[in-house]
C-alpha cells in the first residue's frame, strides 16, 4: 500500500490526480452550457433549433463514449483539425455528457407549470425572456439532484481520456503496472482518488440542494 | 353603468375581433365570433363550462390561436409570434385562474419583474409601483413574502397588481375567482369592481353572476363555441330570450 510514497510516484499520482480534476472541471462548465443551450434548443418554437437539440441527444447520449474520444481525435485531423489530446478529451466529454445534462435540463423545464410560462408571455415576455427569468431559473432547482448524478459520472467517464494520451489518474496506473507494483494497491489508491472527487461533488450538490430548496 | 354602455361602444372598438373560429381537433370551439368592445367597457362573459369562454379570452392576447377571422386590439391586428406581439401582450393585461405568480421570486417582484425587463423602468421606479399597487389591492404588508405564503385570494389580488403594474389598456380575467375558497371570492371580486370603477376596459370570464351583475355594462352568454346572447346584466338576468340562457340561469340561480 505504500507503493504511492516511494520513487517519487506521489508526485506522478498528484499530476494524474490534478489533471483529471482539470479535465472534468473543464468538461463539466462546457457540458453544462452546452446541456442549457439544447434545453432551450429543444423547447424552442423555431423547429431547425428543435430538430438540432433533438438529433444531437440522439447521436452524443446513444453513442459509447469511447467511440467519440476515437472520433474527436482521429477524425478532426482528417479534416485538417489539429487539436491536443487534452483538448479533443474535453471536447468529447463536453459533447457527450452536454447531452446527458440536455436531457436533464428538459426534464426540468416541463416541472415548471406551464402557467409560468402563460404569465410571463402575457406581460410581454418573449422567448429568451420567459425561459431565463422565469423558466430556467424554477426548473434548475429541480433538477439540482439528477445534475449532481451527470456531474458524478463524469470525472469517472474522464478515465477513457487515459487511454488517449492524457496523463491522468487513470493512466498512472499503466505507468505503476509497468513497474510492476502491487496491482491492487496501485487500484486502491486510484478509487480513492475517484472516490474523494465523486464525494466531493456530492457534498456540493448536497449544499446546493438545500440552499435552493423549492417553495411552491 | 348600464346606462352609458350604447355610448360607449360609438367610439372606435379597443377590441374587436370579426369572424374567429377555432377548432380543437374535430371540436369546433370558437365558431364565428364577432364582438366589439369598447374602451372602458366591462364585458362579462358567462356560460356553461366547454362552451368556449376562456378560449374567447385567451385568444386576444393570443395565448390562444385561431384558425380563421381577425381580432384587433387598438385598431392593430394581432401580430405572429414575436416581438411585436411580445410588445402587445405587454399591453393586455391577463389575470389567470391559477394566479401563476412567478413562485421563484417575492410578490415585489413578481410586481416588479416584467416593468423593468419588459416596460425597461428603472428599477426604483418598478418598485414604487409595485408597492403602490399591491397597496392598491390590499396586500402591501405582504410585499417581501413569496407567493406560496399567501392565500389564494392574496395571491391573486398580486397578480391583478402584476398585471397593472404594465399599464394595460385592457385586462382579461379568465376566471379569476374559480380557484378560490368562497371567503376569498369577494376580495378579489372588490378589487375587480374598483378597477372597473376606474374606467378599466375588462373582459371577465366568471360564474360569479353577482359580479355580472354589479359591474358589468354587458353580459355575453355563450354555448357550444357561439354567442348566444348579449345583452345588459339587467335585461339578461331578469329577461333572458333564448331558451340555452334561461336553462343556464335557472341552473345556477335556483339557489
Amino acid at each position: 500500500m505504500g507503493l504511492i510514497f516511494e520513487d517519487g510516484n506521489l508526485s506522478a499520482f498528484a499530476e494524474g490526480f490534478l489533471r483529471t480534476i482539470e479535465l472534468s472541471a473543464l468538461s463539466a462548465l462546457f457540458s453544462l452550457l452546452l446541456g442549457f443551450v439544447l434545453a432551450a434548443f429543444r423547447v424552442s418554437p423555431v423547429p431547425v433549433l428543435r430538430y438540432f437539440g433533438t438529433a444531437w441527444v440522439t447521436v452524443f447520449r446513444n453513442t459509447p463514449l469511447t467511440l467519440l474520444f476515437f472520433a474527436v481525435t482521429f477524425m478532426l485531423p482528417s479534416l485538417n483539425v489539429h487539436i491536443d489530446s487534452f483538448t479533443a478529451a474535453v471536447i468529447a466529454l463536453s459533447a457527450y455528457t452536454g447531452s446527458f445534462i440536455c436531457e436533464v435540463v428538459r426534464a426540468g423545464i416541463n416541472t415548471v407549470p406551464l402557467g409560468q410560462a402563460e404569465a410571463a408571455r402575457s406581460l410581454g415576455m418573449g422567448f429568451g425572456q420567459t425561459l431565463g427569468l422565469v423558466v430556467l431559473p424554477q426548473a434548475t432547482r429541480s433538477v439540482i439532484s439528477p445534475l449532481g448524478s451527470v456531474f458524478i459520472a463524469l470525472p469517472r467517464n474522464s478515465a477513457i481520456a487515459g487511454a488517449f494520451n492524457v496523463p491522468e489518474l487513470f493512466s498512472f496506473q499503466k505507468v505503476l503496472s509497468e513497474e510492476a507494483y502491487d496491482i491492487f494497491a496501485i487500484f486502491f489508491w486510484i478509487a480513492l482518488a475517484y472516490l474523494a472527487i465523486s464525494f466531493s461533488i456530492n457534498a456540493v450538490f448536497s449544499i446546493l440542494e438545500r440552499r435552493m430548496a423549492v417553495a411552491r | 353603468m348600464t346606462e352609458n354602455s350604447a355610448e360607449l361602444r360609438d367610439a372606435a372598438p379597443l377590441v374587436a375581433l370579426r369572424g374567429v373560429n377555432k377548432h380543437y381537433g374535430a371540436l369546433h370551439v370558437l365558431q364565428d365570433i364577432d364582438l366589439e368592445i369598447a374602451q372602458g367597457e366591462v364585458v362579462v362573459l358567462i356560460g356553461p363550462s366547454g362552451s368556449g369562454k376562456s378560449t374567447l379570452c385567451r385568444t386576444i392576447n393570443r395565448l390562444e390561436t385561431i384558425d380563421s377571422g381577425s381580432i384587433e386590439v387598438d385598431g392593430k391586428p394581432l401580430p405572429a409570434e414575436g416581438r411585436e406581439l411580445a410588445k402587445l401582450r405587454a399591453q393586455v393585461g391577463m389575470v389567470f385562474q391559477s394566479f401563476n405568480l412567478f413562485s421563484h421570486k417575492t410578490v415585489l417582484e413578481n410586481v416588479v419583474l416584467a416593468q423593468v425587463k419588459v416596460g425597461k423602468v428603472a428599477k426604483a421606479e418598478a418598485e414604487s409601483t409595485a408597492r403602490e399597487l399591491l397597496e392598491r389591492v390590499g396586500v402591501g404588508a405582504q410585499a417581501d413574502k413569496y407567493p406560496s405564503q399567501l392565500s389564494g385570494g392574496q395571491q391573486q389580488r398580486v397578480a391583478i397588481a402584476r398585471a397593472l403594474a404594465m399599464n394595460p389598456k385592457v385586462m382579461l380575467f379568465d376566471e379569476p375567482t374559480s380557484a378560490l375558497d368562497p371567503e376569498m371570492v369577494n376580495e378579489v371580486l372588490e378589487v375587480m369592481r374598483s378597477l372597473a370603477a376606474r374606467g378599466m376596459t375588462m373582459v371577465v370570464v366568471t360564474h360569479e353572476m353577482g359580479f355580472a351583475r354589479s359591474a358589468a355594462n354587458r353580459v355575453l352568454f355563450m354555448a357550444d363555441g357561439r354567442i348566444v346572447e348579449e345583452n345588459t346584466p339587467d335585461a339578461f338576468f331578469t329577461a333572458p330570450r333564448t331558451d340555452r340562457a334561461k336553462d343556464f340561469l335557472s341552473k345556477i340561480l335556483q339557489h
